[in-house]
């Protein structure tokens, strides 16, 4: 009876096209690859920056282009086109910033903006934060350091 | 070269979480969360440094990256100021990323209103 069931639910499952999903992810995210290994050779060969301060003027690059586009209402389709290829680099994370603030922006600027900006990025900061503390202070009580 | 490998391992993590979201029921949050996590994790080896030093930018990209810059921050703190130094240090290189998130989200909230 349980089998029959669980026929019935797959059967009438929609057919996530998965390998189709992983191209799409895998070509975008890789297009974000090369968009950020350029931007970084673009600061440091024009603009004679540093090489680590380079990385950093992508990243900030990179948000502020992802909090423009989210904000003008191309950023939500792109997302739902490409899913991960945009959620894993960091303009997901900008994108999930900016989406919460500008959904929360009208419960007025500190109870609703203020308190829900972080709601959907809180969660990356937060356990990256309790990760980055416990392998470190492992690795500074191993003493590989 | 760099950009052949920036395209690779910047799709291969791509694809990887996209895999992992059509196979479970976890959400978008919990697939950024574990990356991070794995990030931080791949530090403490200074595997990630090989990584950044093979595919450049295309590994500065995505969210480990993120993780890889916290512990790396943490482990720096320790080295220059002790145990206060993994507190310190911990948001040193990431300070940059958050702030940008948070400030441009803010102003462009105050301009723009949110389509549907």
């Amino acid at each position: 009876m349980k089998d029959e069931y669980q026929k019935i639910v797959d059967k009438h499952m929609p057919k996530e096209e998965v390998f189709y999903n992983a191209a799409i992810a895998f070509i975008t995210g890789g297009m974000m690859g090369i968009i950020g290994e350029l931007l970084i050779e673009l600061y440091q060969s024009y603009m004679s920056v540093p090489a680590k301060e380079a990385t950093v003027c992508m990243l900030i690059t990179l948000i502020f282009l992802s909090c423009l586009l989210t904000s003008l209402g191309f950023f939500d389709k792109w997302v739902n086109f490409c899913k991960c290829g945009l959620i894993i680099p960091i303009t997901g994370f900008a994108h999930a910033t900016q989406s919460a603030a500008l959904e929360y922006r009208k419960e007025g600027l500190v109870t609703g903006l203020g308190a829900n900006m972080l709601k959907l990025s809180g969660a990356v900061i937060i356990f990256g934060i309790i990760g980055s503390f416990v392998f470190s202070l492992i690795r500074t009580l191993v003493g590989l350091v | 070269m760099i950009y052949l490998n920036a395209f690779l391992f910047c799709g291969l993590v791509c694809a990887l979480g996209q895999i992992i979201l059509d196979n479970t029921n976890l959400t978008p949050g919990h697939i950024t969360v574990i990356f991070v996590v794995v990030g931080t994790f791949l530090d403490v080896f200074n595997i990630y440094d090989k990584i950044v030093l093979w595919a450049g930018g295309g590994a500065l990209v995505p969210i480990t990256s993120f993780g890889h810059m916290l512990t790396h921050g943490a482990i720096q703190g320790y080295n220059e100021g002790g145990v206060l130094g993994l507190f310190n240090g911990t948001l040193n290189l990431t300070s940059a990323g958050i702030s940008a998130a948070i400030i441009f989200s803010f102003f462009f909230s105050l301009i723009f209103e949110p389509k549907d």
